[in-house]
């Protein structure tokens, strides 16, 4: 659980740094986010008149959902503390929340931008979310649970083989962590201009310790989102549960190259790619639940795909 | 159809204005040319005041000719042009805030530059005290069912000029937007009354800071008009030099930021890269980054040594050799053409009626350059084309800077090759009485007209009007019915002066 606290702002501070490379920058340092983290804690709390409690208490909602949905993932093995509580339909429903609570916020001062921001954003949860079921269900039609656990040690074993419906579930998921992490094409997590963000537009009323406690959350579900893919369908050198401390180093530096590797594919695609229109989205996240439930549909028709 | 040179003659024509004839006209035939720009016959270039004159520079876009009329209002009321062409609208309520005469049935009586914060109304005309309190400013109401009002501005989450934009939106898409300007209000004009020639001629190059040259270019120009000055051909061929520089400096910047605005960062930080090389290349050669204060009525202050040269066309040789790669780039990446491609079409009726010059206009249909239709030396000398499409979206305002950074290079390089020796600057002479200048020079962004008055070697009067007055309402109409995330793009496309056009 501390584990994802600590990685999580690196890792963004390693997006970061792999685009500004990309682009022929220098970047910041890849440690930028901690200490952003800090500066901001350390900074008072500018509220607006007319906000309410649900505006003071949002920040740590969503925290707390986010994190204690990161710690549900199985990151470099299986078995670990709160682990026996990891299933996917309890994440799933956790990070569900904590948008609906940012969502509310993000209307409760009353900025217009804060209702375009909010609008926006679940306009796209509400194509993520059911994509991001189907993607669920398919795994458990494979692995026969949704046990996150149970699922990486089905994966990591050797009667899963190659399968079309896995594929198709892991395009779908890859599509939904760009969109629920508000990357570019979906958003654009850099941007400057106003009218063009959906997270940032959500939260653009927020400062200090608030805004600290929100962009933790950001980072903890960019973690979340890869730990989830790499622990889902790249499950190898996991450590299973009760194996020997040589195993549970190994899979903890696997984990970490995953991560890396993650980190620069998803700072390549996003240099490459323009934001598309607001209004493709839908399109984009509608392609992701259809891939999603062609899984699953095939799954019901044999077995064997 | 009665030519320019007929109303001209219903007036009593001003000696000692150059080089375009200026006439003192009254009422009726005011009200005439008025009603003639809105039958689009003739293009409005300018509208402008005096503490009790007003000044309407007119052009007959098929013989090129351009003319002053004029119009004494000793009771501070004139009759409106803006009534019959909506063009003139923003420029009648500055005349308003700006000299106290008022447009006798303008539609809309709002003050335009005039926020109340200056503690004195009609600071260039009979001063008076500010209002107590200012009437709250009225947008102009969008109704109906599910519209909700959005405001930016005009502090953005950027670093970028001040406006404030007010969007009518019915969802995501823009049922209304309504632009308030006025912000970077300088009061150059009033600055620029009773300077010396020299000063004044600094005070233009800091109205807008990437078109300093063009403005320096365009005051100069007016001056030396109004002076009877002749620049030496050395001074002539450095002024375009310094000016294609800039144009290429700025549409290289402005490739990029618009596909910045899109999300696509690749884009941005190669074209700045190339741009940093020109402006290098131009702070060695001429010592200043953007080239300001080189330009001075007589020539060029900052002779181009042989060095310089060869650091320009090194530096041109850079960008020949990378631009095409990025300009393939753009062409070829699906998700950017997905954004450009029929985004913020601006219909070619609107550019022709609002004269939009640069690549607002060129990109709806219009091919106005005053490079070309105006051909001031050196052009008239140098071969180039001027790109005209007929999209109107952001995707033509790409490519029409694309197209214009190729002939940039290629007037550059003409340049270089053919410049002529000799001194580059000549010496003005004192003149007593009163003399008129104009002058209408192609900035990047487009068309900038100066217009002079010079009395015992002091600027009396001095006009200077930004390519974007004709380019900000023309922004309104191209972002309707588009979505509200769109309009950055849009808006960078234009990328129209906030300090120019609040002056």
């Amino acid at each position: 659980m501390l584990l994802v606290l600590l990685l999580a702002p690196l890792l963004t501070g390693f997006v970061r740094k792999m685009k500004a490379r990309l682009v022929r920058r220098q970047g910041a340092s890849v440690f930028q986010p901690y200490r952003d983290l800090l500066r901001l804690l350390r900074k008072e709390v500018v509220l607006a008149d007319n906000a309410s409690w649900l505006f003071r208490v949002t920040p740590y909602v969503t925290f707390a959902a986010i994190w204690v949905a990161a710690a549900l993932v199985p990151t470099f093995a299986t078995g670990l503390l709160f682990n026996w509580t990891a299933d996917l339909i309890a994440i799933v429903a956790l990070l569900g929340s904590a948008r609906f609570f940012l969502a509310l916020a993000g209307m409760d001062v009353g900025t217009s931008f804060g209702g375009i921001g909010s609008s926006r954003e679940v306009m796209i949860a509400a194509l993520a979310e059911p994509a991001m079921l189907l993607f669920v269900f398919c795994i458990a039609l494979v692995a026969g649970s949704t046990q996150l656990s149970t699922v990486a040690n089905f994966m990591a074993s050797s009667y899963v083989g190659l399968r079309v419906s896995l594929g198709m579930a892991m395009i779908a998921l890859i599509m939904v962590a760009l969109a629920e992490n508000a990357r570019i094409p979906v958003d654009n997590p850099a941007t400057h201009l106003e009218l063009t963000m959906v997270h940032e537009a959500m939260v653009l009323e927020y400062s200090g310790r608030h805004l600290a406690m929100i962009e933790f959350g950001v980072f903890l579900k960019l973690l979340l989102y890869i730990s989830l893919i790499a622990c889902v369908f790249l499950p190898w050198k996991i450590a299973v549960f009760g194996a020997g401390p040589l195993s549970y180093a190994i899979g903890a530096v696997a984990y970490l190259v995953k991560l890396a590797a993650a980190g620069f594919f998803l700072a390549l695609f996003e240099t490459a790619t323009a934001k598309m229109r607001v209004f493709r989205v839908p399109q984009f996240l509608g392609a992701a639940l259809m891939l999603g439930l062609l899984g699953t549909l095939l799954l019901f028709v044999s077995k064997s795909f | 159809m009665p030519s320019l040179i007929d109303v001209m003659l219903e007036g009593r024509q001003v000696q000692q204005h150059r080089p375009w004839p200026r006439a003192t006209v009254d009422a009726s035939v005011w009200t005439f040319a008025a009603s003639e720009l809105a039958q689009g016959r003739w293009s409005l270039l300018g509208l402008w005041g005096e503490p009790s004159t007003v000044h309407m520079a007119i052009m007959d876009g098929y013989a090129a000719d351009i003319v002053v009329v004029s119009l004494d209002c000793p009771d501070c009321v004139y009759p409106s042009v803006g009534k019959h062409h909506p063009p003139a609208l923003r420029l009648e309520r500055t005349i308003n805030d700006l000299f106290g005469l008022s447009a006798e049935g303008l539609p809309d009586t709002r003050p335009w530059l005039d926020h109340n914060r200056w503690g004195v109304r009609f600071p260039l005309g009979n001063r008076i005290n500010a209002l107590p309190k200012a009437p709250p400013y009225r947008f102009l109401p969008a109704e109906g069912g599910g519209l909700h009002q959005v405001a930016v501005g005009p502090v953005h989450a950027g670093t970028i000029e001040p406006g404030h934009f007010r969007f009518a939106a019915s969802g995501e898409t823009v049922v209304r937007l309504e632009e308030r300007l006025g912000y970077t209000h300088k009061g150059i004009e009033g600055l620029m009354i009773g300077a010396s020639v020299e000063s004044a001629a600094q005070l233009a190059g800091r109205v807008s800071g990437d078109s300093t040259v063009a403005y320096a270019f365009a005051f100069s120009r007016a001056a030396e008009a109004a002076l009877q000055l002749v620049v030496p051909d050395r001074g002539i061929w450095l002024r375009a030099l310094l000016a294609e520089l800039e144009r290429l400096a700025n549409h290289l910047g402005d490739v990029g930021a618009i596909c910045n605005d899109a999300s696509f960062a690749l884009m941005h930080a190669h074209c700045s890269v190339l741009r940093e090389s020109v402006l290098r290349a131009s702070n060695t050669a001429f010592g200043h980054r953007l080239m300001r204060d080189i330009i001075v009525p007589g020539g060029v202050t900052h002779d181009l040594s042989d060095e310089g040269k060869e650091i320009i066309q090194m530096a041109l040789d850079n960008v020949r050799l990378r631009f095409p790669a990025l300009v393939e780039l753009y062409d070829n990446t699906a998700s950017l053409q997905d954004r450009t491609v029929d985004t913020g079409v601006l219909n070619p009726a609107l550019a022709k009626q609002y004269a939009a010059g640069g690549y607002v206009g060129r990109a709806s249909g219009r091919s106005f350059d005053a490079r070309r239709t105006l051909a001031y030396p050196p052009y008239d000398d140098l071969r180039f084309e001027v790109p005209v499409l007929n999209e109107g979206d952001v995707n033509a305002r790409i490519w029409i800077r694309v197209r214009e950074v190729e002939q940039s290079l290629s007037l550059i390089d003409q340049i270089l090759d053919r410049i002529p020796e000799g001194p580059p600057r000549a010496r003005a002479g004192q003149l007593r009485e009163p003399r008129e200048g104009m002058a209408i020079v192609e900035g990047f962004r487009g068309d900038i007209l100066v217009w002079l008055r010079l009395r015992d070697g002091r600027v009396e009067r001095c006009h200077l009007r930004d390519p974007s007055w004709f380019q900000w309402p023309l922004l309104e109409a191209a972002i309707e019915g588009n979505i509200v995330a769109d309009f950055p793009l849009c808006n960078k496309s234009f990328n129209c002066s906030y300090s120019g056009h609040d002056l």
